[in-house]
């Protein structure tokens, strides 16, 4: 079952152009190699007999159109057009690899082009790339593209964002060993005074990330009003979603902008593959990591498009190379790109409006129960931070008993926050849901 | 001709309704402080769903894939993608899964990672397996981390990583990136690493080398233990990079070969879909010394089942916001699940067995880079054409107008006018067949036709792109008022 088509008679007819008697004479000088070995067995199946095995697998998950799951924390459960997964399985699509021949594969380096377009409107910025891993690694490749601009190494990094980020940030940039001085929270917010206050000539970037980690939103504007006279440059983390109704990155004078896309037409798929959105100032785009679409003729003067600026990138430059990143994620910015022009401004909009109103209507449902109050008095966006009068591990348990998957308890991230929980409530988010959990949350309230 | 972009098919006020508004009042949007509110909303493109579905069903015609015909790109492995795991990855109970759910309501996926981590394990001779890696470059920044770490645990800081003069050019990117110094060992004559020069460049400070095996000439490195024998007698560890695994599955280990630590391409060997350029995912096996550094989180089995362990304090780290690309993980799972061994091997005895029938074929009438068995990929130059006007890009065009997509060329950078082929296992005898017969022609034309190799290809929306003015006026997003059409 390995899908060869190679008949016993094909191989035959192959040896003998080799002048061999078997496939196994062509392995001789590796077996000769290698010491004496062999690969322990691992047992094979058909389509059908391993279907029924991967159904017993996906039932050990649950059905998710039974449980609602009011986590985000990063991932974010949106509305996919139907067109999307439709447009995105064509095997022209699927099956291409990167556009090393540009004429055969005008299909990706045009979506490529118009995803660039797009990702520049969303964030407010100039030049966009093709993509990277997901927003945390983009995030991190931002703070690497802003130490090589500035030469200099202190990173000022948002106290309220999210702690894997910050984590992935810590293992890309291990071996310049950058002093990460974090920039405090009071009462869940950035306070832009202080930012400016820890600004220095030894400040590489500022990085923020709005809404933050308890889904608050950020002074983004202020803290960009104090930046624009600083050589530091301005990291800005989104939310695309978001993005509907918040002020932009680029609106905020940021300098490099990046994101988690899987709102924008991916499913949650346990963490990945996600889509990593990274923008900047045309003035920058030679330090920008990732692969570029750019427009070019040919000799009869038709338009087409190819990889652009290949020097900076690995297979040219090799040690040189501003970043190591090979692939990326093209089959997801393409989902993107597909979403984005299925929604267009006007559903971009209005699904960010359903977002914000859906989830403050939960926060108020919530806020009525005995015990529980929001942990931040300030604006947020369709995520927030729930205190509870109990633990919200037993919360948690609680409500997954009853086939909800709660709020995200916060003392996972904060061992010392026991009894917060961070609840999203994005646009698929049914009022029904809503009332299972607000009924269900009651019961296992004391 | 150009397609033209959706923001040129824009007209204002088209689109589709995919989220009403459930009846809400305007006084939750009062809510949003005007600090917070975005001034311009973003120029997207106003059109129809059908508006969509014509436009990228149009650009996926001209675009090539496996689906569309052979794809003998070089190191790349474009083998065909079973539908299974299309279908699967698409059950919602694996792609709507919340990467944060609780354990106990993600027992299925948390099997799946475990499961895969072990047969991949198993393969590669390693004692353990990251699935995190998002793509095979990720997976040499993370094995190059735990590399780097490895030393520092043992007191002292290496600087140095040997790198071959054919290896793929993350390797040396990678090795930078983590903040080594690169030291390019050269190849001998034969294509394999000159172990003498190896011997020559090692000491104190060569943290270690990277390599890959089979090599991008496509020949098996047969000192490969010496190599690692002597790197780990400097006190070295040899990094393994799978991207030509294929060759080798199912049959012939890495860790036996004495490699430290790996990476796999699960879009090459495993047969994930490559989705033109991504996702992919880029698995890092270890040797047991190597274990602790592993990134979080991993897979272990507790008392209640799967779950995900972070609390590992000697670890990398993170390197991604959650557990990689778990959807192409689930397809690697399902194409081990159904092939097995005896599978796998069928794989890398029918892409090699291809690979040199093809090689074969084409000899007289080109030069191989190295004469004699290759692997599961071959290396011809185009420097006896050259000599008659034509080069490697040429070849590859024309390939384009006979109905192939082309070989990778100008790599390795060893060899002048490279064309690299790899037809994997799954092309039939007839396609191989076929192939051969368009490189022959093509060889025939060098003397017969040379017009109609500098002209082509002559039968795509576009002919050859002046990529050189492109890199000089960049166009790299739409604006209207360049186009003068609808924003």
């Amino acid at each position: 079952m390995g899908f060869v088509p190679h008949t016993e008679q094909d191989v035959g007819q192959m040896l003998a152009a080799l002048g061999l008697s078997e496939v196994e004479e062509l392995f001789a000088e590796v077996r000769t190699a290698l010491p004496p070995g062999d690969v322990p067995d691992i047992p094979g199946a058909s389509e059908l007999e391993l279907r029924h095995h991967l159904w017993e697998m996906a039932r050990l998950n649950g059905r998710p159109d039974q449980t609602p799951c009011f986590r985000g924390a990063g991932a974010y459960e949106h509305y996919i057009p139907a067109a999307v997964s439709s447009i995105i399985s064509r095997g022209e699509f699927l099956t291409s690899y990167t556009p090393y021949q540009a004429e055969i594969s005008q299909g990706t380096l045009q979506t490529m082009y118009e995803y660039q377009t797009m990702v520049c409107e969303l964030l407010g910025m100039e030049v966009a790339n093709a993509s990277m891993y997901d927003g945390a690694s983009a995030l991190a490749e931002a703070a690497l593209m802003a130490m090589r601009l500035t030469r200099k190494h202190r990173l000022l990094v948002a106290e309220t964002l999210h702690p894997h980020w910050r984590q992935v940030l810590e293992t890309y940039t291990a071996n310049i060993a950058p002093e990460i001085v974090p920039l405090p929270a009071s009462d869940g917010l950035l306070d832009p005074e202080q930012v400016a206050r820890a600004l220095d000539d030894e400040t590489a970037a500022v990085l923020v990330q709005n809404p933050n980690a308890f889904g608050l939103i950020e002074p983004l504007r202020e803290i960009g009003a104090h930046l624009v006279r600083h050589p530091a440059l301005y990291i800005v983390a989104a939310y695309p979603t978001a993005l509907g109704l918040l002020t932009s990155p680029g609106e905020a004078q940021a300098d490099i902008a990046v994101g988690e896309g899987q709102s924008l037409g991916l499913p949650l798929s346990y963490g990945g593959p996600y889509l990593g959105l990274f923008a900047t100032k045309l003035e920058h785009v030679r330090q920008m990591p990732g692969r570029l679409a750019g427009v070019a003729y040919d000799g009869r003067g038709r338009k087409g498009y190819v990889m652009t600026l290949q020097a900076r990138e690995q297979h040219i430059r090799r040690e040189r190379a501003t970043s190591n990143i090979c692939s990326n994620q093209m089959h997801a910015a393409l989902a993107a790109t597909v979403y984005l022009s299925l929604v267009g401004p006007d559903g971009f909009r209005k699904i960010a409006q359903n977002n914000f109103v859906v989830a403050h209507q939960l926060a108020d449902r919530l806020c009525e129960l005995p015990g529980c109050a929001l942990a931040y008095p300030h604006p947020f966006f369709n995520e927030f931070v729930l205190n509870l009068p109990v633990p919200a591990e037993d919360i948690e348990r609680e409500l997954w008993d009853n086939g909800i998957i709660s709020g995200l308890p916060l003392s996972r991230w904060w061992p010392e926050r026991t009894h917060q929980m961070l609840f999203c409530a994005t646009e698929v988010i049914t009022d029904a849901a809503c009332h299972r959990l607000v009924a269900a949350l009651e019961e296992a309230l004391p | 001709m150009s397609a033209r972009t959706l923001f040129e098919k824009s007209r204002p006020g088209r689109g589709s309704n995919y989220v009403d508004d459930r009846g809400w009042t305007p006084e939750y949007l009062s809510r949003l402080p005007d600090f917070a509110r975005r001034g311009t909303a973003p120029a997207l493109p106003e059109v129809t769903e059908g508006e969509v579905v014509r436009h990228f069903t149009n650009l996926a015609r001209r675009n090539w894939g496996v689906d569309v015909g052979c794809y003998p790109l070089g190191s790349c492995t474009m083998k065909y993608n079973p539908r299974l795991s299309e279908q699967i990855a698409s059950w919602p109970e694996f792609s709507a899964a919340h990467p944060l759910r609780p354990a106990r309501a993600a027992q299925g996926w948390l099997r799946v990672m475990y499961e895969t981590e072990r047969m991949l394990s198993q393969l590669c001779g390693m004692a353990r397996f990251t699935l995190a890696p998002a793509a095979g470059a990720q997976g040499e920044l993370c094995g190059m981390l735990m590399v780097r770490r490895y030393h520092l645990e043992r007191g002292a800081l290496r600087h140095t990583v040997i790198v071959p003069d054919t290896a793929h050019g993350t390797n040396p990117a990678t090795a930078a990136q983590v903040g080594f110094r690169v030291v390019t060992c050269p190849s001998t004559a034969d294509g394999l690493v000159n172990v003498k020069a190896l011997r020559g460049l090692l000491n104190e400070d060569v943290a270690g080398i990277m390599l890959t095996n089979p090599n991008t000439l496509g020949l098996f490195e047969r000192e490969i233990q010496e190599i690692c024998d002597l790197v780990h007698q400097a006190g070295g560890l040899a990094y393994y990079d799978g991207a030509n695994f294929n060759a080798l599955v199912g049959r012939f280990r890495p860790g036996d070969m004495g490699f430290d630590v790996m990476h796999l391409n699960l879009h090459k060997t495993f047969s994930t879909p490559h989705g033109g350029g991504g996702p992919g995912a880029g698995p890092v096996g270890v040797s047991e010394k190597l274990e602790p550094y592993l990134p979080v989180p991993l897979v272990r089995k507790g008392a209640e089942g799967f779950e995900f362990e972070s609390d590992r304090p000697s670890s990398i780290g993170r390197l991604n916001a959650f557990a990689g690309n778990a959807l192409v993980v689930l397809r690697a799972y399902i194409y081990l699940r159904l092939l097995g061994r005896a599978g796998l091997r069928e794989v890398s005895g029918a892409a090699v067995l291809a690979a040199n029938y093809l090689q074969q074929r084409l000899l007289g009438a080109y030069e191989p880079a190295h004469p004699g068995r290759c692997m599961h990929e071959f290396v011809l130059t185009a420097a006896k054409q050259k000599a008659q006007g034509v080069r490697a890009v040429d070849i590859a065009k024309r390939l384009i107008d006979l109905g192939f997509h082309p070989p990778t060329i100008y790599f390795p950078l060893t060899v002048p006018e490279a064309l690299m082929i790899e037809p994997t296992e799954t092309e039939n005898l007839e396609t191989l067949d076929a192939f051969a017969e368009a490189m022959l022609q093509i060889a025939r034309e060098v003397t017969e036709n040379r017009e109609v190799l500098h002209a082509a290809p002559q039968t795509t929306p576009v002919g050859r792109l002046d990529e050189v003015a492109a890199a000089k006026e960049l166009n790299l997003r739409w604006r209207p008022e360049r186009e003068g059409e609808h924003a």
